[in-house]
């Protein structure tokens, strides 16, 4: 009953061109079937998700960890609370970040969870930068 | 099945067929000559319902999957296809939607009718373990059921409800892929869910055969606990417990007919009539009713683990009932601490089931986690320590003897605070669908509205005419064909007339010879063309929000009704919730936005729309429409009539299912004072 043949090919790799996303804009691309959000974090956001004492998070990890250094500016995240899976909202809540609609989860500029039932912050796809604007996830 | 038969059919076939598979013995044995105790009450009949709402659910069940398509781009069409144009299809839908949530109902009758009377206690452990197993498997199948119409609730329930095997510690990932066989819920999903929503019925009918057989051979409890000694204590199952069950399977109809006939979707969501939209999620997911008082207890604790743990084991905890309680004397009846704790305990269900409903935020999370600290008290704490300190009642000696001894109680004030509760319990779905920051559609008076509602005929018509001028340039109304213009309780157009309707729309067909696609008048069988070839232009063209399909809208929107007045609704039968939505959103635009409101660039201020915010423009002005029948050409009237034309679009067979309904209702009401009277009948000497 696990995945079939087609099902893993059409989770491939994708590349997402990042050159239309204005900064403070961000964009919801679908990548084996879950939204990944890809923000364009103004200087503020990044400034908010670094100046948190990391190890007062209850899943603590630095925003450093969480972007591609270099591209400090992009957040690449997988739009899916670590509650029950609901699809969080960009740019709302207390934390400048995403906010879940179904049972209230919070998370900060970074994806990390700052309030609420979830356990652990957005996971981060596997993705690396093939060109300054071009991005490969997966 | 309790033994060998020694019964010999009379006809010399039977009598052949029996020495060679004695089944006719096992029947005569098991359903006829039975002995069941004289003194059972009328709780004792939803056994018989249950069977009964099987039955029924598997007859349903079995012919909706030969209409149904299980296919993540076709599901919730092929849905609305069966409930629009399969011969009764609606009817079967009603039946099999509302027969899940009536199945659930007598079962947590007949479950806490076990609690009551302890009817776990030994020598029937493995009757109750049996009955929590069946417990289990009808929730997986009803859950996996709710999916298949592939709505916004059931992808939502789905992915929530499936997320829930990810708390486990190491295996959980891969537990929940292997559900999904995939990376998300998807096509792959609904596959396998309808075919174990297929197979699980039969599982389930296999360990009711198990249940009945135990009780077959520990034999039925009753009321006052003792077990019959003589053969004055019992009466034969037939013809007294099976005309009794009738009876009660006839009352029980009568409530079933209501909802199918009368509010099919008081019960349901209306964010199910919206198809499945991976990338939106409503802003409250809930389950269906029956699952309340565990999601409570799930939201109650704050831990992701610890929260699937308890819901789990709120279930779990059942089996153990047996050992848990130890006390020797069965029925509640006899124990006065012990029955005060059962209403309480009954009354700590009904509210989780209530907060269940609710957005997890305040009161609500506290009062959660207090009732369910009281709900595991009672198994882990109460009934344990009852059965050491409890001075029961004396029990009496025989059933023969309970019933001389017998006055009559207040059977009748229990059974109307049960219809109370349930009717609170029910209805609490309807109190999650807040509409935050927007104001109460008013009422209207609805033609369509009531046990014998019609659609004004003129008002459909003027209201296809204000889609066609006005609505038809954004919204599509794809569900709905030509031909359906001329079917029987919609707007009466002649055959002709809808054939000319439809040739004055171009349809695209082909591809042709050439291997081109071409354009061509419409036909009667066409459905109405959509403005847009799909959502992506429909979202381009208006400034980012597509305008929603109206095919079914007045089903898909609701507001909240909030208690009390949701128990008002069972009976007065409102079910208009969604038609007064429209019609006050068409009428709630107002040029000035009040202060403290901001709007949007690009968006409206809607009185009624939730948030005020609506991309929509105004679209209806005065004089904007001419009517040829002289009725007033307003925008009050232009919004009457153009929901009343899509309330017909949503359920273009709401006159056949409310006289069907009507019709059935007489037969029942004749049909269960038959039985009644039977049964006083056959009763006569054994009271």
């Amino acid at each position: 009953m696990n995945p079939d043949a087609s099902t893993i090919a059409a989770g491939a790799p994708i590349e997402v061109d990042l050159s239309p996303i204005a900064e403070g804009q961000d964009i919801k691309v679908f990548w084996r079937g879950k939204p990944i959000y890809i923000s364009h974090r103004t200087k503020k956001q990044i400034d908010e998700a670094r100046a948190v004492n990391v190890a007062s998070l209850p899943d603590p990890q630095s925003d450093e960890a969480r972007v591609k250094s270099g591209h400090e500016q992009w957040l690449v995240v997988i739009g899916i609370c670590t509650h029950l899976g609901c699809i969080p909202i960009a740019h709302e809540g207390n934390y400048d970040g995403f906010f879940c609609p179904c049972h209230g989860s919070q998370y900060d500029s970074s994806g990390r969870i700052r309030q609420g039932p979830a356990p652990a912050n957005l996971p981060v796809p596997p993705y690396q930068f093939v060109s300054d604007t071009k991005i490969q996830i997966g | 099945m309790s033994g060998p038969s020694d019964y010999q059919p009379s006809n010399p076939a039977l009598q052949w067929i029996e020495r060679r598979l004695p089944i006719f013995g096992l029947i005569h044995s098991s359903f006829v000559a039975y002995p069941t105790p004289r003194n059972l009450n009328y709780w004792w009949t939803f056994g018989a319902i249950l069977s009964f709402m099987l039955g029924m659910q598997i007859l349903t069940g079995v012919i909706l999957a030969m209409h149904y398509t299980p296919n993540a781009d076709l599901a919730f069409k092929s849905v609305e296809l069966i409930v629009r144009d399969v011969n009764y299809g609606w009817l079967l839908r009603n039946m099999h939607a509302v027969g899940a949530s009536m199945f659930f109902v007598a079962v947590y009758v007949h479950m806490f009718r076990g609690l009551y009377y302890g009817s776990y206690k030994e020598p029937r452990e493995v009757l109750w373990i049996l009955g929590v197993i069946i417990y289990l498997l009808m929730m997986a199948t009803g859950f996996m059921g709710y999916v298949l119409p592939w709505g916004q609730m059931s992808f939502w329930g789905a992915t929530v409800i499936t997320n829930l095997f990810s708390a486990i510690p190491y295996v959980g990932e891969s537990i929940v892929t292997l559900l999904w066989g995939g990376y998300s819920v998807g096509n792959p999903t609904l596959n396998r869910f309808f075919s174990l929503h297929y197979l699980l019925p039969f599982v389930i009918a296999g360990v009711v055969v198990l249940h009945v057989w135990a009780l077959h051979v520990a034999g039925q409890n009753n009321p006052d606990g003792v077990e019959p000694k003589t053969e004055k204590d019992t009466v034969p199952f037939t013809p007294h417990a099976t005309i009794k069950d009738m009876f009660g399977v006839a009352c029980f109809m009568l409530l079933y007919a209501w909802f199918i006939f009368y509010m099919p979707n008081y019960l349901g969501d209306a964010d199910n009539y919206i198809p499945a939209n991976p990338g939106v999620t409503p802003p409250h997911i809930v389950p269906e009713w029956y699952y309340l008082p565990f999601y409570a207890i799930l939201r109650s604790i704050p831990n992701k683990l610890a929260g699937v743990i308890a819901m789990f084991g709120a279930i779990i905890i059942l089996c153990f009932l047996p050992w848990l309680d130890a006390a020797k004397t069965r029925s509640s009846k006899y124990r006065p601490l012990a029955k005060q704790f059962f209403w309480i305990f009954v009354a700590v269900c009904i509210l989780l089931g209530y907060l269940g409903a609710q957005p997890p935020e305040g009161i609500y999370v506290v009062a959660g986690r207090v009732l369910t600290v009281c709900y595991f008290a009672y198994f882990l704490i109460v009934l344990p320590l009852l059965s050491r300190i409890e001075t029961p009642r004396p029990v009496p000696n025989s059933i023969s003897e309970a019933i001389l001894a017998k006055g009559s109680k207040a059977v009748a004030s229990v059974a109307v605070a049960l219809v109370a509760a349930g009717a609170l319990f029910l209805g609490s779905l309807q109190d999650a669908r807040a509409s935050e920051g927007s104001d109460t559609p008013p009422g209207n008076k609805w033609s369509f509205a009531g046990p014998f509602g019609k659609f004004d005929r003129g008002a459909l018509q003027r209201g296809l005419k204000v889609y066609k001028e006005v609505c038809a340039s954004c919204h599509g109304l794809s569900y709905v064909a030509f031909r359906n213009l001329a079917e029987p309780g919609g707007p009466s157009y002649s055959v002709a007339q809808a054939a000319a309707f439809a040739s004055e729309y171009k349809v695209k067909d082909g591809p042709n010879d050439a291997g081109d696609m071409f354009e061509r008048p419409g036909r009667p069988a066409d459905y109405f063309p959509s403005p847009f070839p799909n959502e992506q232009a429909a979202r381009a063209a208006n400034g980012g929000a597509a305008p929603p399909d109206l095919s079914l809208i007045t089903k898909a929107r609701s507001y909240k009704r909030g208690f009390p007045w949701f128990i008002f609704d069972f009976f007065t039968q409102y079910q208009e919730q969604g038609p007064d939505y429209v019609a006050a959103v068409l009428q709630g635009f107002e040029e000035k936005v009040p202060e403290g409101v901001t709007i949007p660039e690009g968006s409206y201020f809607n009185r009624y729309f939730p948030g005020h915010a609506i991309k929509m423009p105004k679209p209806l002005s005065d004089g904007q429409v001419t009517y040829d029948d002289g009725s007033p050409t307003t925008v009050a009237q232009y919004s009457k009539d153009v929901t009343t034309f899509l309330m017909w679009t949503a359920e273009p067979h709401m006159e056949a299912r409310k006289r069907l309904g009507f019709q059935v209702f007489v037969f029942l009401i004749i049909f269960a004072g038959l039985m009644y009277f039977t049964k006083k009948k056959v009763w006569a000497d054994s009271h």
